[in-house]
């Protein structure tokens, strides 16, 4: 080997100087988005602990501050979650495993999936005029839960569809091959390969979609959520038979970033302490199914290998 | 070694499995086979060999219809399939009852990502098999047609991807075999092992034959001289010779089969 010369080590230690500067900017912009995010949610904790107790999830609002709580948002936000859920995974699921497995290459297939994608990025208010007019008028379902989930089902379809397909697309066709060179069909082998493996990746998008469904505001004000409720809806369970009760769907509703919009939008320092402790519950909402996502996938993932 | 028969005292004494006529194969407008006419006989082994692109995987492939998955592939001519003299390629014919007569083994092992046991059980599964007791005697007798068993007798319900390289592709043979295939084609099985996984795998084909009919598509001309009993020399598409392989190897008709065998070309 030849010696290094003189010039050529400079040369060197100069692009390692590039080098540690780039690292350097790169943790910088790191730093600023995670020390800004921490610096809000420390805040709001700060501003809403001691609004912090028991009572905050048990009671409805009320004109006195230290009174309100949180009870019907939250139960308004689960039930909504729960429709919306019950209503996008399956419709997403099917729409993806079609666009991958059954739908034929052509120009019709790319329309779709370039509109599909161009739906993950229109505003959602723009979700909830179109649910105004469609859920709450047209199909006369009210400014209920079922309009809300609706909606809410119909802002993250795309999600669930996009993140179904990257699901499918990973499967390695050699998986597809062998199940067809069995003899199988192609629904036994959506049936017991395609929909079995894809299953972490759904379940992440499906959980990221509803994260992000939890925070929305803006349609379900469109759509004529209630910002004072002081009452739950009614029980899904009955005393007497058929026993299950379907009438919670078509209940007025509120939901936490509502309730959360509500308090806000109030002089007093007071009910500011109660929209912070709102907050910070539905900060730890999203974070908790986050986490879900993140340990359901590692949990599934380490069961299928390629 | 006994004196090798000559081609055509074989071909009178054998029954042929499957019979190709005159096989075009088109991937859209590209023409990958050209007129190919073989016989494939019953329980012995056909080796297809030739240089890569010369389309034996794509001929092989035509008999389980794989092609059928992907738009655009078309074939014309006939490949018949006996007893029943039934032309697999023909338009009214199922490419799943094709499939379920027509076994295959990839070139890499893939096992499914599920237990030992559910990938053996899965071509019977697919058929609607329902009795427990009937797929766990398939299963047992399938490993063991595989040489699997001793093997993986104590961890049937462990995932298939815990067996190595070797084990797996004969868990994929294991899977092809518990349906009882008439016909069973072998894209380049070994091409993923290591020489010891190879010998077992070949050992297996040996013994198979015995009861099955085996096509095989081999990259490694030794392999072909082991295993085969007919070997078809393929090269851009055409069927350039095919005959006994000892004497397609000991004294080749045509050049260029002489020419790719003796490793001057391809």
């Amino acid at each position: 080997m030849k010696p290094i010369e003189a010039p050529l080590r400079r040369e060197i230690q100069r692009r390692k100087r590039t080098q540690t500067l780039f690292a350097a900017l790169g943790l910088v912009a790191l730093m600023l988005g995670v020390l800004t995010f921490a610096a809000l949610f420390a805040e709001m904790a700060w501003n809403g602990f001691a609004r912090l107790d028991w009572s905050f999830f048990t009671h409805f609002p009320s004109r006195r501050a230290a009174q309100a709580g949180i009870l019907s948002a939250w139960v308004g936000s689960t039930l909504v979650m729960l429709v919306t859920a019950i209503v996008a995974v399956p419709l997403g699921v099917a729409a993806g495993v079609y666009l991958e497995e059954y739908a034929g290459k052509n120009w019709l297939t790319d329309l779709i999936e370039i509109n599909i994608t161009n739906l993950a990025g229109v505003p959602s208010i723009v979700y909830g005029l179109l649910a105004l007019g469609l859920f709450v008028y047209q199909f006369g379902f009210g400014q209920s839960i079922l309009s809300a989930g609706l909606t809410l089902a119909l802002l993250i379809l795309p999600v669930v569809i996009v993140a179904t397909r990257e699901a499918v697309r990973a499967i390695p066709q050699s998986i597809r091959e062998g199940s067809y060179a069995l003899g199988a069909t192609q629904w036994q082998t959506v049936r017991y390969h395609i929909l079995p493996y894809s299953s972490p990746g759904i379940l992440t998008g499906v959980i990221i979609g509803l994260a992000r469904a939890i925070g929305e505001t803006a349609p379900i004000i469109t759509i004529g959520a209630l910002t004072f409720i002081a009452f739950l809806p009614p029980s899904p369970l009955k005393a007497e038979p058929p026993y299950l009760s379907f009438e919670w769907l078509f209940s007025p509703f509120t939901v936490m970033p509502i309730q959360m919009f509500n308090w806000t939008s109030r002089p007093e320092a007071a009910f500011q302490a109660n929209a912070a402790a709102a907050g910070f519950v539905l900060v730890l909402m999203t974070l908790a199914m986050n986490g879900v996502a993140i340990w359901l996938r590692y949990r599934l993932r380490s069961r299928i290998k390629w | 070694m006994s004196a090798p028969e000559t081609f055509m005292e074989q071909r009178t004494a054998l029954a042929a499995k499957a019979e190709v006529r005159q096989l075009d194969f088109y991937y859209g407008d590209f023409r990958a086979l050209k007129s190919i006419s073989m016989p494939v006989y019953e329980r012995h082994v056909t080796a297809l060999i030739g240089p890569s692109g010369c389309g034996k995987s794509t001929f092989l492939r035509c008999f389980n219809r794989m092609h059928d998955l992907y738009p655009g592939n078309r074939y014309s001519g006939e490949i018949v399939l006996q007893p029943d003299n039934a032309d697999l390629l023909a338009r009214g014919v199922d490419p799943i009852e094709v499939r379920m007569r027509v076994g295959m083994v990839f070139q890499k092992p893939n096992p499914f990502p599920k237990s030992v046991f559910e990938n053996v059980a899965y071509g019977l599964r697919v058929r609607g098999e329902g009795s427990r007791r009937r797929i766990e005697e398939k299963v047992e007798q399938a490993l063991n047609d595989a040489a699997l068993w001793d093997e993986v007798k104590d961890r049937l319900h462990q995932p298939a991807y815990n067996l190595s390289g070797g084990q797996q592709q004969r868990l994929c043979i294991a899977r092809a075999l518990a349906t009882d295939p008439e016909l069973l084609l072998f894209d380049e099985p070994t091409s993923a092992l290591d020489p010891i996984a190879t010998s077992s795998i070949e050992e297996l084909i040996h013994d198979l034959k015995q009861r099955i009919t085996i096509l095989i598509v081999t990259h490694n001309m030794q392999q072909a001289a082991r295993v085969s009993d007919f070997t078809a020399y393929m090269y851009l598409g055409e069927l350039i010779e095919y005959g006994v392989t000892d004497e397609l190897f000991i004294k080749p008709a045509k050049k260029q089969t002489e020419d790719y065998i003796t490793g001057r070309f391809g």
